[in-house]
């Protein structure tokens, strides 16, 4: 079944979803410095395709660290250092280019950053720059990424505005369909309904919820119940260290550890 | 009581120190209400069509106008616009984008040096390295002259304006897999365009007042300078040479030419600082 | 797969070579190189700058030596120059720039910064920051018309309150050491007061009420709190109003009266460093002329190198306090 070689240290069963033998991205045995300070310890997840993954844990704890880490984004900042695997369908992606990395593995921020362009420019974004200029096949592919994020109906005649005209939940999902306009196999959501009110917020989870038989969705949440909500997999990260790691029903009703019970019953953090 | 009387002093000096302080005001705002109201009622008088069409007089005889000098003014912005704007605009990119390093710091450092060379410096400088070889005045060395002065008020403007896109802006580009250079040509550039316009738009409105750096690199010229190699006249120093001379009628169009200067130079300050304090209410 | 591998930040993967990458990443260098090239020429600019004024003035430098800073004669017959004269106007015209600018503009930006409501506050700062941009020719031309002859009026007044001072004595010809300071002076108040004004802005209200909680009156807390809270930056608006000062060419030669003598009056006309380079440079017969005007074109720029250096001192110990 597991190929010995790849046993988490933190998990005891290996969670795994019927009919997947690899999963679509993981991480074995991740260490992670910022300089000297080391953010992330030993961390061994998997991520299994069209099902959605949610990192846990108190503020500070490496989850959006981790996130990041999965395609590459903390690259771009000084002074960093990752040691340990991360492999994207079998290939270890810090062996492919990084622009690959970051169009098979998308990004959603915590605060929505649109540019400033039009709708449809946003959206189209992506596409322009990996090389696509044909106006009407770009006119498809925008509209069917907004039809994705579920915001076409709102956005479908002003599609020449400026995003910034747009609201904060309709320019976070303005901000996915822009993701998803490039087909990424895994897209990152790093706490994207902390700046939302809890209507947009539900906007957004019940598309999480649609995109994922098409899409492998990792999501950082603070939010407990939002984790417990959509997620099928929970990971619990304490200190840099991901101290456990099941189905979410496991994680919530009957944790292994003692601090994932303190955590999840709201005893700390 | 002395303390009462110690009050009472204070409370006077009070209102004294911040009277004197609303004077100070209003003397240096009046200032300019002055030189603007002064240039305007006497240099508009003098103002006519001819100023804008007319080559200047022949020494001694009345009449004439400066339509050279207009010419020569543009002429020389775009020489200085094509040495300063380029060099300036991507130092000022290479500082905002790729800085952060040792040879960063030296580049800012010396930008800042250049910044604090006087006109006439740089004007000896045009003059060593064009008008003593080619040994000649020429537009080429005027337009060096004021190019160089663009320089670091260039890289700065840039700079700053780059660094006012924020960072979350450049990782949205980037996470959807734009490369480095994609995401400042593509993203940052563009959110910052109205500050770097109208950066350059003051910039030029700054060297084109400029005498200093002219008078001995494009020297002047009473006639037309066609190309770009003979010496050519320019507003400010045609002011200059007007203003200390002894003509009465000079002096007439010395006023014309100032008031047609100032106009041009308030108008780019003004409207470019509208756009500018607009953008502040908008930026997110 | 077992083994892990260590990565250094940002450091170039092996990779499977793909033409699109390849232009990506040529993409990357050739923005890289370009700006590295624009920094790098902005390096080359100065450098060559500095090199030309020494190169060019060398032959002055050989037949005066230091003594050329020293030295009061500006014989271009005899082929003898000297500094002395132009270092003295320039640094007296700023002087006296600095005497009436400092108070003027400090007095202002205290008004607009700590008095004056907001809107007529920004109205007003708007109106000064233009001052700024007003070219230097036409202060001169204003200088020449308006206020030499201003001056001619108000000359007995002055004389008769400071005629005791050897300042204010001699006779006045309208051009003189003193107009120049004038109008340099209404050259630099509109630097003083901005950047006072923000300085004076930027001072934490907790030290404002601080110093009133006690009972101080208004003009106490600017003048005992704020004001020497913002010293630095007030200092720094004042040192780089003076390196603006030291360069000005055209205003100044306008009105000081183009005299390389040093006289102990401020009515007495004068010269400055670079209104005699901007006056005599076209008429220079001879190398020895030219190169003695190209010094003097190095010890104003080294003067200005000074003072900026001082102004940037000053300015980053006010970050640090």
């Amino acid at each position: 079944m597991w190929p010995a070689k790849m046993a988490s240290p933190a998990a005891s069963g290996e969670p795994k979803p019927a009919g997947q033998t690899a999963p679509k991205l993981s991480a074995t045995d991740l260490n992670f410095y910022y300089g000297s300070f080391q953010a992330l310890h030993g961390i061994s997840m998997r991520i299994y395709e069209n099902h959605v993954t949610a990192c846990i844990g108190p503020s500070g704890c490496g989850k959006s660290t981790f996130l990041r880490t999965l395609n590459r984004m903390n690259e771009s900042v000084r002074n960093t250092r990752a040691e340990g695997q991360i492999v994207l369908d079998g290939q270890d992606i810090h062996t492919l280019e990084v622009s690959e990395v970051r169009r098979r593995v998308g990004m959603v921020f915590q605060r929505s950053n649109p540019f400033p362009k039009s709708i449809f420019d946003n959206v189209a974004y992506g596409l322009r720059i990996n090389g696509s200029f044909d106006r009407s096949a770009l006119g498809d592919a925008v509209e069917h990424s907004l039809r994705r994020a579920a915001l076409w109906d709102e956005v479908k005649d002003k599609l020449n505005q400026s995003a910034y005209g747009l609201s904060g939940g309709q320019q976070q999902r303005l901000c996915i369909a822009r993701a998803l306009a490039v087909n990424p196999e895994v897209l990152l959501l790093d706490e994207p309904c902390s700046a939302l009110d809890p209507m947009a917020t539900t906007k957004i989870e019940d598309l999480i919820f649609q995109l994922k038989s098409s899409c492998t969705i990792v999501i950082v949440t603070h939010n407990m119940q939002q984790a417990a909500r959509v997620a099928d997999f929970t990971g619990f990260f304490l200190l840099g260290r991901l101290i456990e790691f099941n189905e979410t029903p496991v994680i919530f009703k009957t944790p292994a550890k003692k601090e994932t019970e303190d955590y999840v019953t709201g005893r700390f953090g | 009581m002395s303390g009462s009387l110690h009050l009472l002093r204070r409370k006077a000096v009070n209102v004294a120190m911040l009277t004197l302080t609303g004077l100070c005001t209003l003397v240096a705002a009046g200032t300019l209400v002055f030189i603007l109201s002064y240039l305007v009622i006497h240099g508009a008088k003098s103002l006519s069509w001819d100023f804008f069409t007319k080559l200047p007089a022949p020494v001694g005889e009345a009449g004439g106008g400066m339509a050279n000098a207009i010419v020569g003014s543009a002429k020389l912005l775009l020489i200085a616009t094509l040495v300063g704007v380029p060099i300036g605009f991507l130092g000022g990119v290479y500082l905002a984008e790729f800085g952060g390093t040792t040879f960063s710091f030296i580049v800012r450092y010396v930008t800042d040096l250049l910044n604090g060379v006087p006109s006439i410096v740089i004007a000896i400088f045009a003059y060593t390295m064009i008008v003593l070889p080619q040994k000649h005045f020429s537009t080429l060395a005027g337009g060096l002259a004021l190019g160089v002065m663009m320089i670091p008020i260039a890289v700065r403007s840039s700079e700053e304006f780059l660094r006012a896109v924020p960072m979350s802006l450049r990782e949205g580009a980037v996470a959807l897999g734009a490369s480095k250079a994609q995401a400042i040509f593509t993203v940052v550039i563009p959110a910052a365009k109205n500050g770097i316009i109208t950066g350059i738009m003051l910039n030029l409105a700054r060297v084109a007042g400029e005498t200093a750096p002219l008078l001995f690199t494009s020297f002047s010229n009473r006639y037309w300078s066609p190309g770009w190699e003979q010496p050519t006249a320019a507003l400010p120093v045609m002011i200059f040479t007007y203003a200390i001379a002894p003509y009465e009628d000079w002096h007439e169009q010395a006023w014309s030419a100032g008031f047609v200067l100032l106009a041009l130079v308030l108008a780019v300050n003004i409207f470019a600082r509208m756009i500018l304090s607009k953008r502040k209410h908008v930026a997110r | 797969m077992a083994a892990s591998t260590t990565l250094a930040s940002g450091a170039g993967p092996a990779r499977p070579a793909r033409s699109v990458w390849q232009r990506v990443r040529a993409g990357d260098n050739l923005a890289y190189s370009v700006t590295l090239g624009a920094a790098s020429a902005i390096l080359l600019i100065t450098g060559l700058l500095v090199y030309e004024l020494y190169a060019h003035s060398a032959a002055s430098r050989a037949k005066f030596g230091w003594q050329f800073l020293f030295t009061s004669t500006w014989d271009p017959v005899a082929d003898q120059y000297g500094a002395l004269p132009f270092i003295y106007g320039t640094v007296v015209t700023s002087a006296v720039a600095l005497f009436i600018g400092i108070p003027l503009g400090v007095g202002a930006a205290i008004f607009l910064a700590e008095l004056a409501p907001p809107r007529i506050s920004d109205g007003l700062t708007f109106l000064i920051e233009l001052l700024a941009a007003v070219p230097s020719v036409i202060y001169g031309l204003l200088g020449i018309f308006i206020l030499v002859p201003i001056l001619r009026q108000v000359e007995p007044a002055i004389r008769a309150v400071l005629g005791w001072t050897p300042l204010f004595q001699g006779p006045f010809y309208g051009v003189s050491l003193f107009s120049a300071g004038v109008v340099l002076a209404v050259m630099i108040v509109p630097f003083i007061i901005s950047i006072s004004r923000e300085v004076i802005r930027a001072v934490p209200a907790d030290q404002r009420e601080a110093a009133l909680a006690l009972g101080a009156t208004r003009w106490e807390m600017t003048w005992d709190v704020v004001v020497p809270y913002a010293k630095n930056g007030i200092m720094a608006s004042i040192f780089l109003a003076l390196a603006r000062s030291l360069g000005e060419t055209m205003a100044v030669t306008m009105v000081v009266g183009n005299d390389p003598k040093i006289r102990a009056s401020l009515f007495a006309p004068g010269y400055s460093i670079a209104a005699v380079i901007a006056n005599e440079f076209t008429e220079a017969t001879g190398d020895m002329y030219t190169s003695a005007l190209i010094e003097l074109g190095l010890v104003l720029f080294a003067l200005t190198i000074v003072i900026n250096g001082a102004a940037r001192l000053l300015v980053a110990r006010r970050n640090v306090a």
